[in-house]
């Protein structure tokens, strides 16, 4: 299988897209001339022309809302984020709009959107650029959120994102763009990742990390620490957070009885709120000790390279947090 | 034909010989401040995002002279010398960039997010047209004790493309809030020019409102100065608020890791700018020419100044990086003995 990045496999999927249906197009900030902020669309105004590959002013309301009015009309955007932390101030338009206008037009009109852009923290971006969105977006009805971890996953999901009928918010991440992967070669048929469908990226008996999107290299690294200490961890990458599959993650705490839920955002009503609760209320009898949460120190992210250090989730702390639901120390 | 005496170069006239040195010693401290920050970048000294104001000194250096301490500015995340020109220290905004426990916001905000609640020097903003509205708050706030200072707000030419800015103009047209919008218009947002993002000018894109407009060469510091000594005045007086198209360029790439030149701009654009549209050089050809300074006198400026960023840096290096207790200080400004504040189970 060939191996390539994280933004080459997302790149791959718009052009395939793109390619297969001409109602999708992709509009954001310097995503055309540019090549994205990211280089994500590298090539793809040479490939598509400025019909479909457009540069948008800086008026992340006015673009998200124009993508919602497209989609309404039966097109198909993908708006992309700089990054998500711009997209705060466009939550109307995805919150109030696209995300009720299927319901509260009793099923007349669905929203095929896809806004997609890096989420959480990079490298001392600081408090107004280092932070995990994905609680905004998923705390609606009407919203899907993908969160893929792996190039393979960028790919095969952000084809099935734009394929699908709801608004979907796909969540990639800086630090994630150039990590390489295997991706199935596209001579070799269509590659798509049906949304709802976890991934066990390591299976283990000992305890499960649940996890999603780039933390979930994290919980890789700290399964092979507790490797050498004789502890066998699963991880379970979410990938998608609704649809969740609850069952992936009940079927691990079957095996294992203890979870440790990891995640890149703040704790409170976090991502790992939502599944504790689940773990609790549908599998409380198999769990041998309390789900345990890692996540982001509960303040803004601080500039100081030392802060923000200790202001991240990490290896360490996942590999704590499993000896706590071990009992181990 | 060439201006060859002070008589001839009306615009000279209305400033004294110190003011005009002083006038070079302050743009050559913004220069070789924001020199010495992409020196240390390099190095890995300073982290992150980190936005040169290089080539726009005579618009911070104009719009905030005249103000007087009282009076409040804020503007975008390209803010290092907005800040001195307020009269923020050196040290404490280097060591901000160095994310160190002696910078301006203690090493929280870095490069993007400089403060100054004492010099009434209101950050430091990196969501695009953010600031926009806190600085009609100031106005309003102004307004309402019955106060006399004036608030000035920079934002890029991009951030004309925000709804909070018009939103923002709108409130301050109606409650004629003491507030002076100046776009820096140095012609792009990152790689994209703003002829590409607007149908029309800058200077265009605040009317509508009924806030008067005005366009001015922000690579001229005795025009940008003159005429905000003069506008200053008649916000004070209740003009109302004011909207200003400063025309500059940017010298630099958008941030210490984007390209000066590429697809958006030439290397002849950027060239022909540089030398012809240098705010520095400009001042410095008309003050030779008006024989009101000569090479050693610049000189002796530039070592002054150097020696200022080099203590600047020196006091960033030598402060120490934040303890790591601060991590939970400055979240919320009091302990609550009542209810948890903080829930990632970390101990403190
Ligand atoms: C809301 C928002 N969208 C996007 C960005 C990313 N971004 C940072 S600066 C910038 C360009 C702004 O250009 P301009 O306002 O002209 O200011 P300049 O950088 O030229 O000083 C962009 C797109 C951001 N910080 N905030
Ligand atoms: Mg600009």
């Amino acid at each position: 299988m060939p191996v390539i990045t994280y933004r080459d496999a997302l790149n791959q999927a718009l052009a395939e897209e793109m390619e297969r249906d001409d109602s999708v197009f992709l509009m954001g900030e310097e995503v055309a001339e540019y090549d994205g902020a990211y280089k994500v669309s590298k090539g793809l105004l040479e490939q598509f022309g400025e019909r479909r590959i457009v540069d948008s002013p800086i008026s992340e309301l006015g673009f998200a809302g124009l993508g919602v009015g497209a989609a309404m009309v039966g097109l198909r955007p993908v708006i992309e984020f700089m990054t998500f932390n711009f997209s705060i101030l466009a939550l109307d338009q995805v919150i109030n709009a696209a995300a009720k206008m299927y319901y509260m037009t009793g099923g007349q009109i669905p929203v095929p959107i896809v806004f997609r852009g890096p989420t959480g923290a990079a490298l001392q971006l600081s408090a107004q650029h280092s932070q995990a969105c994905e609680t905004w977006y998923v705390h609606s009805p009407g919203i899907k959120l993908v969160t893929p971890g792996t190039p393979a996953d960028a790919k095969g999901l952000l084809k099935a994102s734009i394929r699908d009928n709801d608004p979907v918010a796909f969540m990639e991440g800086e630090l994630l763009y150039n990590l390489k992967g295997e991706v199935p070669d596209p001579d070799d048929g269509d590659f798509v990742i049906p949304l709802g469908v976890a991934d066990v990226k390591r299976e283990g008996s000992d305890v499960t990390i649940v996890t999603h999107g780039k933390m979930v290299n994290e919980a890789l690294r700290a399964a092979a620490t507790l490797e050498k200490d004789g502890i066998e961890a699963e991880i379970v990458d979410l990938r998608t957070l609704r649809p969740l599959d609850v069952e992936a993650i009940l079927r691990s705490v079957h095996k294992t009885n203890r979870a440790v839920y990891l995640e890149e955002g703040w704790p409170y009503v976090g991502i790992g709120s939502q599944i504790v609760s689940i773990i609790q209320e549908e599998a409380f009898d198999y769990l041998d000790a309390p789900v345990v949460r890692v996540t982001q120190a509960d303040v803004p992210m601080p500039y100081a390279k030392n802060l923000e250090k200790i202001a991240k989730p990490d290896a360490a702390r996942v590999v704590e947090a499993c000896n706590r639901v071990l009992y181990r120390n | 034909m060439a201006q060859t005496s002070q008589a001839m170069d009306k615009a000279l006239e209305r400033f004294s010989r110190e003011k005009l040195h002083a006038f070079m010693r302050e743009m050559l401290l913004y220069r070789r401040f924001e020199e010495k920050a992409e020196e240390a970048y390099a190095i890995g000294k300073i982290g992150g995002f980190c936005h040169l104001h290089i080539g726009q000194e005579a618009v911070a250096l104009g719009m905030i002279g005249p103000l007087r301490d009282d009076d409040y500015v804020i503007t975008a995340y390209r803010d290092h010398t907005q800040a001195l020109a307020k009269g923020m220290k050196p040290g404490p905004v280097m060591a901000e960039l160095y994310g160190r426990d002696g910078g301006a916001s203690r090493g929280k905000g870095g490069s993007m997010h400089i403060f100054g609640a004492k010099e009434r020097f209101m950050g430091g903003h990196g969501i695009v047209g953010g600031q926009v509205p806190l600085a009609a708050g100031f106005g309003w706030a102004i307004r309402y004790r019955e106060e006399d200072q004036v608030c000035v707000c920079f934002l890029g030419d991009a951030a004309v493309n925000q709804g909070a800015f018009h939103e923002a103009l709108n409130m301050s047209a109606v409650w004629k809030l003491p507030v002076i919008y100046v776009v820096e218009n140095n012609e792009y947002g990152m790689g994209t020019a703003f002829s590409r993002v607007s149908a029309l000018p800058v200077v265009e894109r605040g009317k509508g409102y009924g806030i008067p407009a005005h366009a001015v060469n922000g690579q001229d510091i005795l025009e940008t100065w003159a005429f905000m000594e003069d506008l200053v005045e008649e916000v004070r007086g209740g003009a109302g608020p004011q909207y200003v198209d400063a025309r500059t360029y940017r010298f630099k790439g958008h941030s210490m890791s984007d390209p000066v030149s590429g697809t958006y701009r030439s290397k002849e654009e950027v060239r022909e700018k540089t030398e012809g549209a240098d705010p520095i050089r400009l001042l410095r050809e008309r003050l030779f020419e008006a024989e009101l300074m000569d090479q050693d006198e610049l000189e002796a400026l530039d070592r002054e100044v150097r020696e200022i960023v080099d203590e600047a840096a020196e006091f960033a290096d030598a402060s120490p990086f934040p303890d790591a207790a601060e991590l939970y200080t400055h979240v919320y400004s009091e302990i609550n003995e009542h209810g948890r504040l903080f829930f990632d189970g970390r101990d403190r």
